[in-house]
């Protein structure tokens, strides 16, 4: 049954600008659902909408079956935490927290007790009298998703809320976040441009282009199986490679004269007869693979420790006629005896037909080549 | 670099000389001239007879409940309208800005003629009563306070992030008024300070509508003294001077009153 329902809502600025554009969205009673994408592709505007903060220019959004689209921000019942914190520097942690109760009017007994809850809920003990101004920036986000849950809300929205903190206090605060959420069961709603944010977080993920969903999905989904170009480019690191089509139907590829198979009829080739094919480099692995994979042959060209994971470069083929040579990246995971090649040394690689995505249309090769590197 | 120090020095005892040697002299000129031989004998006599005039009282206490009003109305007209104007309507901003800088246009006498032809005669004469010159003068008071209010106020908000607060109390159930009157304003406090500071000092010293009026203000109680004696209205200057500041000092007493610290938002 959904619980938080938009339907063809559009958000269209004065001038022409499209922010949001038959956007649908049904998520069920206590789902998180993570707005993923570039900046300007329309999340934060969805997100505001479902506040109240945007008036939308078309379509419907309903809570618990009840529309709320043109309903004021302070009568929708729906918490908010922002990516600057926005507690109030006048007051209090415990006022901050207390504050939607005391604009609902409840007993001071009925607020205390409930500061108390979250600030115990969200390790705040000790700081319930300090002010914003006295709290590092973990601490004060803390406070905010403390004040936004404090009025128990239908909904609870979050606008890249950790995207000001820093790496470490990023990670604790994130699944703080989730298991809160989970423990509450409160519908939620994540904007962040953080794709790892929001594959951790998440039961589903819209991923947005340009105030269009491209795809909704659960993570694995999203990242496994990409239904657009934009999603597989987005989501992950990827191997953009030039290929020629040598059979459609059958999904038959040709990389600098070596034969690949994709497990999926190619529909879009360009005039020229090429693709591009995208292959994640946890995809590929150093060997033959097993039988039915495809193998390609080339040379080492450069191994990078990630930490956990090794990247091997692999130079495919030979550069012609001014036209630069494909060089894909694999990931392989780190351990103390693996046994690596050398710069230089001839290989054989393998991934499975159906680790390979076609993007369309192939763009100049020399674009596709050097996007190898800057895309890995 | 000593240079520099020295230039520095010598323009801060210039500036302090310009403001301190009329004080000075007033204040010596107050206790009676000329000192010394063949003189007279430095006293404060003059301060006496003034504070023990009921119309030095009256005029002060006068311009002051007058000036306190006209600081709550202005604010009251001016914080709504900023705050408005910067969340909605950034595009009204220079015309806002335009408007509330009229004042140094217009010059007093101007003001209050407008108000005497519009306001001595029906549908609404109130210069008829005390009661209605007083609201005319609050209302003169107000639209001369609008440069120095607006800007304060203007400055505050511009260095608070009213937006994001504004939403948050919004998604926490907050209707306008109670966004505006705890959230926003203690969030501008220190600047509206500063507005109430200067309205206050205006509205103490001004004489040209309070006398136009017929108000028993500061103003036209000070410009009368010196017209008929030699040495209080030295002395009423530096009482009043120093009452100003009194008033002001309480006024920030009061309006610090809680912990606060303006516009903190984001990372530290």
């Amino acid at each position: 049954m959904s619980f938080l329902t938009l339907t063809g809502v559009q958000k269209h600025f004065p001038g022409g600008v499209v922010a949001v554009e038959d956007f649908d969205l049904d998520a069920v009673r206590g789902e998180f659902v993570s707005f993923l994408g570039p900046s300007g592709c329309g999340k934060t505007t969805t997100l505001r909408m479902i506040a109240g903060f945007e008036k939308p220019t078309g379509g419907t959004i309903t809570v618990d079956g009840k529309d709320i689209t043109y309903r004021p921000p302070n009568q929708r019942n729906v918490g908010m935490v922002f990516q600057s914190y926005a507690l109030f520097p006048n007051m209090s942690v415990a006022d901050n927290i207390g504050f939607g109760l005391k604009v609902r009017k409840r007993p001071k007994s009925d607020i205390d007790r409930r500061v108390g809850e979250l600030v115990e809920l969200m390790h705040l003990e000790g700081r319930a009298d300090r002010f914003p101004w006295q709290l590092s920036g973990g601490q004060q986000q803390r406070v905010a998703l403390a004040r936004a849950l404090a009025i128990e809300p239908q909904v609870l929205l979050l606008d890249e809320p950790l995207s000001a903190l820093d790496a470490k206090i990023r990670i604790v605060l994130r699944k703080e976040i989730r298991s809160i959420q989970r423990q509450l069961g409160i519908t939620t709603v994540y904007v962040t441009h953080d794709q790892e944010e929001a594959l951790s977080l998440s039961d589903r993920v819209v991923v947005m282009s340009e105030g269009h969903i491209e795809q909704i999905g659960t993570p694995s989904e999203i990242y496994n199986f990409p239904s657009t170009a934009f999603v597989a480019s987005f989501v992950g690191t990827l191997n953009l490679v030039n290929a020629g089509v040598i059979d459609a139907a059958s999904g038959r590829l040709s990389i600098d004269g070596q034969e690949v198979r994709t497990s999926k009829v190619i529909t879009d080739a360009g005039g020229d007869g090429r693709v591009t094919l995208a292959v994640r480099p946890e995809g590929i692995s150093l060997g033959e693979g097993d039988s039915g994979s495809n193998r390609v042959h080339g040379s080492v060209e450069d191994i990078n420790f990630l930490g956990s994971i090794v990247r091997i470069r692999i130079r495919l083929g030979d550069e012609v006629a001014g036209r630069p040579p494909t060089v894909v990246a694999l990931d392989t995971f780190n351990e103390p005896h693996l046994a690596l090649p050398a710069v230089g040394e001839s290989v054989t690689i393998s991934f499975p037909p159906e680790a390979c995505f076609v993007l369309g249309a192939a763009r100049d090769n020399a674009t596709a080549s050097a996007e190898v590197g800057a895309e890995v | 670099m000593r240079r520099t120090r020295i230039a520095w020095w010598i323009i801060f005892v210039i500036g302090a000389l310009y403001f301190f040697v009329p004080l000075v002299a007033t204040f010596e000129f107050s206790l009676g001239h000329p000192w010394g031989p063949g003189g007279v004998q430095p006293s404060f006599d003059y301060y006496a007879t003034v504070l023990s005039s009921p119309d030095f009282w009256g005029s002060l206490g006068y311009s002051f409940v007058i000036g306190i009003i006209t600081i709550v109305v202005s604010i009251s007209l001016l914080l709504p309208t900023a705050y408005w104007v910067r969340l909605k309507v950034p595009r009204a901003r220079p015309v806002v800005e335009f408007i509330t800088l009229l004042p140094f246009v217009i010059p007093p006498i101007i003001l209050v003629f407008g108000l005497l032809q519009t306001f001595s005669r029906p549908p609404l004469p109130l210069t008829n009563t005390d009661f209605g010159s007083s609201v005319l003068l609050i209302a003169a008071y107000t639209v001369l306070s609008f440069p120095y209010m607006y800007r304060a106020i203007d400055t505050g908000l511009q260095a608070t992030d009213i937006r994001s607060l504004t939403e948050a109390a919004q998604s926490l159930g907050a209707g306008w008024t109670r966004i505006l009157v705890v959230v926003i304003l203690p969030n501008v406090r220190v600047a509206i300070l500063s507005g109430a500071f200067l309205t206050l000092a205006i509205v103490i010293g001004e004489f040209t509508i309070a006398s136009f009026l017929a108000r028993p203000a500061f103003g036209p109680y000070l410009s009368l003294l010196g017209n008929n004696a030699a040495y209080e209205p030295a002395a009423v200057t530096i009482i009043s001077f120093g009452l100003t500041w009194l008033a002001m000092i309480m006024i920030a007493f009061i309006g610090r009153g809680g912990r606060t610290r303006v516009a903190v938002t984001g990372a530290r």
